[in-house]
């Protein structure tokens, strides 16, 4: 698999990452050899095996729907970069 | 007791003492304090030193005599890796990203650890994100080695085997997603397990690979591990995979006979690329099971060929998703001056992240893109059910498996960051392990000629801790 420079602005652009020009020819070269090295995978016989996705089979687990943390609403606000009246602030949305 | 002969004993020798009221909680938190404040500037094994240990353990004094504490650990104090939530305390996880963040809540964990009366010392240092394998991708710089100068300790909880190897903690907690216990215990030549997955809730754990990531206690040997492990294990609500399991009795670990048991050993893992002086040290461990009365068996694994692409397509998958909550909104890292909210976005991951997390959600977001996802996730997660066949099929003869924790010792420092496919080759020997969600212990067994510590991998079968723990603690009895 042949790693791109437009493959790598993909890829930012998915990842909502922004890199250097000397990052994405550093990244263009490093994921190629990874790459390379993960194709490897693609000779591993694997026709008629079904994908695993929990290792010992358990699905899907319930639990009551109580509340079980307490108000920490100052905790929680202590963390944002910016707040305002009991809310986090964001640059605006709609102009 | 002078300090320095509290730090020399093992965490259960200290609970004895502590219980028995020749040193007290408050003795040991300071002796611990101070040994980290003379000594830990050459190895900067902790990101936070908790400074109120000292408090908290005078508090926990009392509830020892007035019989409210009472555990097996009660009055030790324990190093927590820094990518487990501590209400009050930075947690990191080794990343500017997460460099001011001071968590509203305690992980599971971390509660369980307070309810048992242990005392938190600090948090300790690791590869950003969990993402490494030498902790040299922390924020907060790399951490060094006690065992040589110049060589990484590991990682990603480098600084959890770090600060045990450096006489600077009696338990630690670390975390594994492809090996980052067991790979630091060994190059730091500590005893750390990987427990199975589901034991130890991830409640309060920053998410890496969810499918992968595992809590357990690195220690001075397989008895404190174990008591720890007993500590921390049991299912919880608020985490949907953790599952019931059985303590571990420690009877039985102290008084476990090898002697016709079987031990599988994987012909891959004494192939190319795996150090003579490692191989060597490894096989005499197997021998001195064997001379026990253990058997052994040599097998084919072939599949251990494909565990590398496996484990970081799953990997790397999991963690795009996970780090994709990382936005500059609610908390972590958020820059000065920016124009509009994709804007905030990109400039937060861009300069909130190092170079190592942003190639890992990179290469998830690749393997999981359109036109890309059948031929490697999709793949991936067939390779998965044919290494779940070859362990399940390894154990219908074995009781445990055993082999090498890594192909080398330590490393340089410096050598593995200017080529990332060599680290991720590194991992050979671990990550099937967490794969197929195994519990397997580092034990170490021996030093190679630059007297650095190798380490002996053991493998057990799901939930079956106490087996891995009986091979470890025979094997450290002598």
């Amino acid at each position: 698999m042949e790693i791109t420079p437009e493959l790598v602005g993909y890829l930012e652009k998915l990842g909502r990452i922004r890199l250097t020009p000397e990052e994405e020819e550093r990244t263009q070269k490093e994921l190629g050899s990874i790459l390379a090295y993960i194709d490897k995978l693609g000779e591993l016989d694997t026709a008629g095996v079904e994908p695993l996705s929990h290792a010992f089979g358990r699905t899907n687990v319930v639990r009551e729907d109580a509340v079980l943390n307490g108000d920490m609403q100052d905790l929680i606000l202590a963390n944002a970069a910016e707040t305002k009246d009991g809310a986090i602030l964001v640059p605006k949305t709609v102009e | 007791m002078t300090n320095e002969e509290i730090l020399r004993l093992s965490a259960s020798e200290l609970a004895s003492v502590i219980r028995e009221g020749s040193v007290s909680s408050e003795e040991a938190a300071r002796a611990y304090i101070e040994a980290i404040k003379a000594e830990d500037g050459k190895y900067n094994s902790y990101v936070t030193v908790c400074d109120d240990a000292i408090e908290e353990a005078k508090r926990i004094d009392e509830g020892i005599r007035s019989g409210e504490i009472d555990s097996p650990l009660a009055g030790v104090p324990v190093a927590v890796k820094d990518n487990i939530c501590t209400k009050g305390i930075l947690t990191s996880c080794g990343s500017r990203m997460l460099s001011n963040f001071i968590p509203p809540y305690d992980a599971t964990v971390v509660r369980k650890l307070k309810e048992a009366g242990m005392v938190i010392l600090g948090k300790t240092n690791m590869d950003e994100f969990a993402m490494g394998s030498t902790t040299e991708t922390s924020f907060y710089g790399p951490t060094v080695n006690p065992h040589g100068t110049g060589k990484v300790p590991g990682g990603s909880s480098g600084g959890s085997a770090a600060c045990m190897a450096a006489g600077l903690a009696p338990l630690s907690l670390g975390s594994d997603t492809g090996g980052s216990i067991r790979q630091p215990a060994s190059f730091c030549g500590v005893t750390g397990l990987k427990p199975t997955y589901g034991t130890v809730s991830r409640y309060g754990l920053v998410a890496f690979a969810s499918s992968l990531d595992q809590i357990g206690p690195i220690g001075k040997n397989a008895e404190d591990c174990a008591l720890l492990f007993n500590i921390i294990s049991g299912v919880d609500d608020r985490d949907q995979s953790s599952t019931e399991s059985d303590k571990v009795d420690l009877d039985k670990i102290k008084n476990f006979d090898v002697s016709g048991k079987k031990i599988g050993i994987p012909e891959e893992y004494f192939g190319e690329g795996i150090d003579e002086d490692v191989r060597a040290r490894v096989s005499e461990a197997v021998r001195f099971f064997e001379e026990r009365g253990a058997t052994v068996e040599k097998f084919k694994m072939p599949i251990i060929d494909y565990a590398i692409p496996t484990y970081y397509i799953i990997a790397c998958a999991e963690a795009c998703s996970n780090l994709s909550r990382y936005d500059g909104v609610k908390y972590g890292f958020r820059p000065e001056g920016v124009d509009n909210l994709m804007d905030l976005y990109i400039r937060s991951r861009s300069e909130g992240f190092g170079m190592e997390v942003k190639r890992r959600i990179m290469l998830g977001n690749f393997v999981l893109s359109s036109g890309y996802y059948d031929a490697y996730y999709n793949k991936a997660l067939q390779a998965k059910a044919l290494i779940k066949k070859a362990f399940d099929e390894a154990f219908e003869k074995y009781d445990v498996v055993m082999g090498p924790v890594a192909p080398t010792t330590a490393l340089n420092m410096g050598e593995s960051l200017s080529d990332p496919l060599k680290m991720y080759l590194g991992d050979i020997c671990t990550v099937l392990i967490n794969i197929v969600g195994l519990p397997a212990i580092s034990i170490p067994c021996g030093n190679d000629s630059n007297n650095m510590p190798v380490g002996l991998q053991i493998i057990g079968r799901h939930y079956d801790e106490e087996t891995i723990l009986g091979f470890a603690a025979s094997y450290q009895r002598g």
